[in-house]
């Protein structure tokens, strides 16, 4: 392996004064129980609670150049905002919007649109689905006489999106409203990132540039950073798993006392440890450029199965009640398991690092 | 204040004393220890100048680069790394005098008489017993693990002296002359065929009063210097990708694509990340530790490279195929630097059984983990009013 320089793997004061001032917005706007009741609404988006984000703080524009109305930050500091909207389980489209769509949207040179998100004014969303990974395919609608015809599914957020990035069959990334599109839910596992089906009947959209270059760079820093939202997500399972179970007793003793209990603790520690590393390896890669790739094909190809392991665990510690609809940890088993599937399953990534590092296949 | 350039200029003029092409070895090291450059952080006339330790660095540079011998620290690391810092903290200034030098050149090795049949994991309820005649104590009993036994001049020994009172509390820490009539010390074969460790009887020896390292008693509170300097020895050290166990089966794997199965590449391929991680993990706490920030993560460190070095060895011999099936040697030999990756993917499979059981079992690592960084319930602990005779054995 060449050598390379080695990545930062800690959190700036920067990025650790930005994580506290996230945590503090949605520890006042973002309790539990809320999300729950809103998972039962028409609408299960947070949109008050996305314009605080995006508007006030200003972190919708985090990835976009300042002289496109935006912050001009790095992928460093958006996975610290997606750390703790994973321990939120919060139901804004901050991965879709700021993240994917926004790299697709840097990738074609659309300016115009960047403002746009970049001022909080505009929500704009990939019409790929939340499964395929980077490189992976990519459906794509017809082109005919200047419209757009087809249906599009699983995708994520759809449904308070402003703008869709629509892939065609001449190759090209389209602009559509989402206006002037059916955006229909559909029933999802996830009820906190629900998707939709998106159907163009002859719809006129604008053409950004190349799809496949634009939709591959927007998707690796999406399974990039998607795996800092799986450590919140591991990491508040944990924290909460540990706290309960030092206050619950059975057998006249705290339950966190008994060693088989501990030790499964103990692991799922590790395993979030870990995590972070990879996490925030991925994201440093992402900010910097080197070492890409391999950075988010570890990332991914380690993440999905630490989140959902620290989700089961969670449920099975925390006995009866866990299994409850008024209990919070069914939100973050359901994110999980999503997220497990959201930009290419593990195995998908190990694939892909079996080319990267030249450990080829029989 | 002792600062990098005043480190240099001292180390020019040790070079231009004793030049290394024209010096023996043994009188440039006694030169080095006497300039106050062997350790720079431990006091002046002990080997050091009360230098931070961050200076260290900066002699070794300035010596490597002037072709000087070391002191092979690989084959003295228990004198270094476990004996020096407690001898430094708890000894007499004649101890220190007599003991330090010829412990950081080399000229005597030093071992660790603290494992016994009886008490592994529970140290503390280790049962050779020291008994006070005169200005001596008479020490019995049956000591495992050791290695370099068979080379060493000293050992660092605990032993119970008073067996009526609860077992932390009844331990006494010495220096121990290997070279005692009463020091028997026996190779212990491995599994892997070869002894790295010994087992050491002891009958009989006397220990003069004057080889007590802190009060009688006290033995377990200096145990704990040593023992927290071994953590800081076995550490995570910055390793590239594909270093350790798993570089060893990526290499076979590109070399031998007639071994390859659909099977073994899923594993391998999940082994790799895994090792990847474990590999970043160790990156993040060394950048904690460089920026004063000591995390927790360090406990956890050891465990994943048991598990793996475990994990993937197993899969290598699996991989090999009808070559899996053979050993390179079963002869009884005595290595003097054990090589975890080093030899045939059967002797790593066996080795690396060793490594969740060697320095904390992964069981009490993960009780660790769970009480210190987690912060819960700790094990109910039915020892700890009981005299030590009393204990249930």
């Amino acid at each position: 392996m060449s050598a390379q320089s080695e990545p930062g793997l800690l959190y700036s004061e920067e990025e650790e004064a930005l994580r506290a001032a996230v945590r503090d917005l949605l520890t006042d706007h973002c309790d539990p129980a809320g999300v729950i009741t809103r998972t039962e609404s028409a609408g299960p988006h947070d949109v008050s609670l996305w314009k605080s984000l995006a508007d006030s703080m200003g972190l919708a524009g985090l990835l976009i150049p300042e002289d496109l109305g935006g912050q001009g930050a790095t992928h460093r500091e958006a996975a610290v905002v997606l750390e703790e909207l994973g321990r939120a389980v919060a139901p804004v489209p901050y991965l879709t919007s700021a993240v994917v769509a926004t790299e697709a949207l840097l990738a074609c040179g659309a300016d115009e649109l960047l403002t746009e998100l970049a001022s909080a004014t505009t929500i704009a969303v990939l019409a790929v689905g939340l499964h395929v990974a980077p490189g992976g395919a990519v459906p794509h609608v017809r082109l005919e006489a200047g419209r757009l015809h087809g249906e599009l599914t699983g995708i994520a957020d759809a449904a308070v999106a402003d703008v869709l990035l629509v892939p065609a069959d001449d190759g090209g990334l389209f602009a559509v409203g989402a206006a002037d599109a059916t955006v229909t839910p559909q029933v999802s596992l996830d009820l906190t990132r629900p998707v939709a089906r998106v159907t163009l009947d002859g719809v006129s959209g604008h053409r950004l540039g190349d799809a496949e270059a634009a939709v591959r760079r927007a998707l690796r820093a999406g399974a990039g950073l998607l795996a800092s939202e799986q450590l919140g997500i591991a990491d508040w399972l944990l924290t909460e798993t540990v706290r309960y179970l030092k206050e619950r007793k059975q057998f006249n003793r705290q339950v966190g006392g008994f060693q088989a209990l501990k030790h499964r603790l103990a692991g799922l520690w590790l395993e979030v440890a870990g995590l972070r590393a990879a996490a925030r390896n991925a994201a440093d890669a992402l900010a910097t450029g080197e070492d890409t790739e391999v950075a988010v094909a570890v990332a991914q190809a380690y993440a999905g199965r630490v989140a959902v392991h620290a989700a089961e665990e969670a449920l099975q510690l925390h006995g009866g009640i866990g299994m409850t609809w008024e209990h919070p940890v069914h939100l973050y088993l359901k994110r999980a398991k999503a997220d497990s599937v959201a930009y290419g399953a593990a195995g998908t990534h190990r694939e892909r690092l079996a080319e990267l590092v030249d450990l080829r296949a029989p | 204040m002792t600062d990098a350039a005043e480190l240099r200029r001292r180390t020019k003029e040790l070079l231009a004393a004793h030049p290394p092409a024209t010096t023996e070895r043994l009188d440039f090291l006694r030169a080095r220890f006497d300039a106050g450059l062997a350790w720079v952080h431990y006091p002046e006339g002990l080997g050091g100048l009360a230098a931070p330790r961050s200076l260290q660095a900066v002699v070794d540079a300035e010596l490597t680069a002037a072709g000087a011998p070391d002191n092979d620290p690989r084959r003295i690391g228990i004198g270094l790394g476990m004996a020096a810092p407690t001898i430094l903290q708890y000894g007499t200034r004649e101890q220190k005098q007599r003991l330090l030098r010829p412990l950081w050149t080399g000229e005597e090795v030093w071992c660790q008489l603290f494992s016994e049949p009886g008490a592994g994991s529970d140290l503390a309820a280790l049962g050779t017993r020291a008994v006070r005649e005169g200005e001596d104590w008479v020490v019995n009993g049956q000591k495992v693990w050791t290695s370099s036994a068979h080379l060493a001049r000293w050992a660092i020994l605990i032993a119970r002296t008073d067996p009526d009172v609860p077992k932390h509390r009844g331990i006494t820490y010495f220096v121990c002359d290997m070279t005692d009539p009463g020091v028997e010390v026996r190779p212990l074969r491995q599994i892997t065929g070869e002894a790295e460790f010994n087992e050491v009887f002891l009958s009989d020896v006397r220990i003069p009063d004057s080889r007590r390292l802190g009060e009688t008693g006290d033995g377990w509170r200096v145990a704990q210097t040593t023992l927290n300097n071994e953590r800081v020895a076995i550490g995570g050290t910055a390793i590239p990708r594909e270093g350790g166990m798993i570089g060893k089966i990526a290499a076979t794997w590109r070399e031998r694509p007639e071994l390859r199965t659909h099977d073994l590449h899923q594993r391998l391929l999940g082994l790799w990340v895994e090792a990847e991680v474990a590999r970043l993990t160790g990156v993040r706490l060394r950048q904690q530790l460089v920026a004063g920030q000591p995390g927790p993560e360090g406990a956890g460190m050891k465990l994943n490279f048991a598990r793996l070095n475990q994990e993937i060895s197993g899969l290598e011999v699996e991989l090999l195929a009808e070559e899996g099936l053979l050993y390179e040697d079963w002869t009884m030999r005595r290595p003097e630097h054990v090589d975890f990756t080093g030899r045939d993917a059967g002797y790593r499979y066996l080795r690396s059984k060793g490594n969740s059981i060697e320095g904390g079992t992964s069981e009490v690592l993960l009780n660790i983990v769970a009480e210190r960084v987690l912060g819960l319930p700790a094990e109910p602990r039915t020892d700890k009013d009981v005299a030590w005779k009393d204990l249930a054995r």
